[in-house]
């Protein structure tokens, strides 16, 4: 009995949804932001790992949306990321590019968008991704930070500075 | 060759720079610099005197143990007047309390004019070459690059034989062989047609083979020494280690099939030269030793010139 009751509450608050979606404009997941930066066209699926690479994780005070999976013309499927009251430097979103090369970036400030661009991989990338060689010193105690040479952008092959490892696929498991 | 060693040298830009960590970072004219200052300087090799690096001090950091490498940068400087200063035991210093390879760096860097390094971590010696002011020189960084081995094997390739329009063998262990890595890559400068010659299990990395056929370096592949050896220059050959095979029988099977003997070498070309990196075990009889095709102990002594010309070019260059 009970069991049916929830099965009904659940149809109704369904119903209410998509009522309401409907009044929604079209694709609009997430409200707009005043100030801040939004990282369109990210790979599907990639929003936790672009988190990541912006040293976004664990407690933060920043007010961020993220939505995953929505419906892309361009990418199938693509995630978006809004970071309130922050505007992300070139060279923080520049590193989006080793998972998600197709990324844009919009920076707000009070309600327009006034710098607008796509994500271009530097030729260095310091502290975000571990070398995979086990036996490279960059992965020891020492005091220095993970180096890696970008030789290509597309696709994406880094380099270890210290062990010259190479690195193509699956970059995000190695993010730090 | 007196004009040659009074002249000043024209240092690349890579000495500029004033370390030496990887054979990738070395052009050809690069290469032919240190070749031409070592010839030069062979005969202070051969013990003749010199002052050249009188007042200058070498560190040797050997975290692992050596023999040649570190015997002949002492040779090297010792024989130009220079001194040399031991990181000794790890068991006594400082690395045993805990310290770091950094902080080791920068502490023996403050005693000396340059440094050799060889560590069982790969990169280590370019990490050393962030801490360090003075000049580093790689001496075998783990599985990673040893590149005065392979100055010196290109030396004793231009002595012995020739650099233009070679056809080598490289034989043995060449998965885990850091020596015959660096100088495949090195010979691909030189334009050399390369057979690799080995084991299937211990055979060259894919990455190190596409890379030097990117370069459009001639590549083959070969189980049967016997197959390779009537159309080759030069035999490198290289040890093929017991731990590598779990089954012993495997491994005295395999040894065996890479042994080369004077009755192997009556198909060889008559001006066909050995190299080894040394240690040997199996892989070359005794007897090869009498031949005229034998070159590995000339090749151990050519460690000794190469050496000298870098020492010579870093620490002028650092003065």
């Amino acid at each position: 009995m009970k069991e049916s009751l929830g099965q009904e509450n659940g149809k109704r608050k369904s119903e209410c949804y998509q009522n309401r979606l409907k009044e929604e404009p079209k694709g609009l997941k997430v409200k707009p932001i005043n100030n801040g930066t939004v990282i369109d066209h990210i790979a599907g699926g990639q929003a936790l790992n672009v988190l990541k690479i912006l040293g976004i994780y664990g407690t933060t005070d920043a007010t961020l949306s993220v939505v995953m999976n929505v419906d892309s013309r361009k990418l199938g499927k693509k995630d978006i990321v809004k970071v309130e009251e922050r505007e992300l430097l070139e060279e923080e979103v520049n590193r989006i590019a080793l998972i998600a090369p197709a990324a844009s970036i919009n920076i707000i400030r009070d309600c327009n968008i006034i710098a607008k661009r796509k994500v271009d991989l530097p030729d260095e990338i310091v502290g975000v991704v571990r070398c995979q060689n086990p036996s490279c010193i960059s992965n020891t105690a020492e005091p220095i930070q993970s180096r890696m040479l970008v030789k290509t952008k597309n696709p994406v092959l880094l380099r270890c500075l210290y062990c010259e490892q190479p690195l193509t696929e699956n970059i995000a498991e190695y993010l730090i | 060759m007196e004009a040659l060693l009074s002249q000043k040298p024209k240092f690349p830009s890579m000495f500029m720079k004033r370390h030496v960590l990887s054979m990738r970072e070395f052009s050809r004219e690069e290469i032919d610099s240190v070749l031409d200052l070592a010839a030069s300087l062979e005969p202070y090799a051969r013990g003749k005197k010199s002052d050249m690096m009188a007042g200058r001090i070498l560190a040797l950091l050997f975290f692992e143990p050596s023999t040649r490498t570190r015997m002949s940068f002492e040779t090297a400087m010792k024989r130009l007047g220079g001194s040399v200063i031991n990181l000794g035991p790890a068991e006594g210093s400082s690395i045993s309390k805990g310290e770091s390879l950094a902080d080791t760096v920068r502490v023996v860097a403050g005693y000396s004019d340059a440094l050799v390094i060889r560590h069982p971590k790969e990169g280590s010696a370019r990490l050393a070459s962030q801490f360090s002011p003075v000049p580093v020189i790689n001496a075998g960084d783990g599985a990673g690059h040893h590149p005065t081995q392979t100055l010196l094997d290109l030396y004793t390739i231009k002595k012995e034989s020739r650099l233009e329009n070679l056809s080598i063998a490289l034989v043995g262990d060449l998965k885990y062989g850091r020596t015959v890595h660096s100088l495949a890559y090195a010979l691909s400068l030189y334009g050399a047609d390369i057979t690799l010659v080995s084991p299937p299990g211990l055979r060259m990395p894919e990455p190190i083979k596409s890379d030097l056929s990117r370069k459009g370096t001639p590549l083959r592949e070969a189980s049967d020494l016997g197959e390779v050896v009537n159309n080759v220059d030069v035999l490198y050959m290289t040890r093929i280690q017991r731990e590598r095979f779990p089954d012993p029988v495997e491994y005295k099977k395999v040894a065996s099939s890479y042994r080369i003997t004077p009755d192997f070498l009556s198909r060889a070309r008559k001006n066909l030269i050995i190299m080894h990196p040394l240690p040997r075990v199996d892989e070359i009889s005794p007897s090869v030793d009498q031949t005229a095709h034998a070159r590995y102990f000339q090749q151990s002594f050519y460690g000794v010139p190469v050496r000298m010309a870098l020492l010579k070019m870093l620490i002028e260059t650092g003065a």
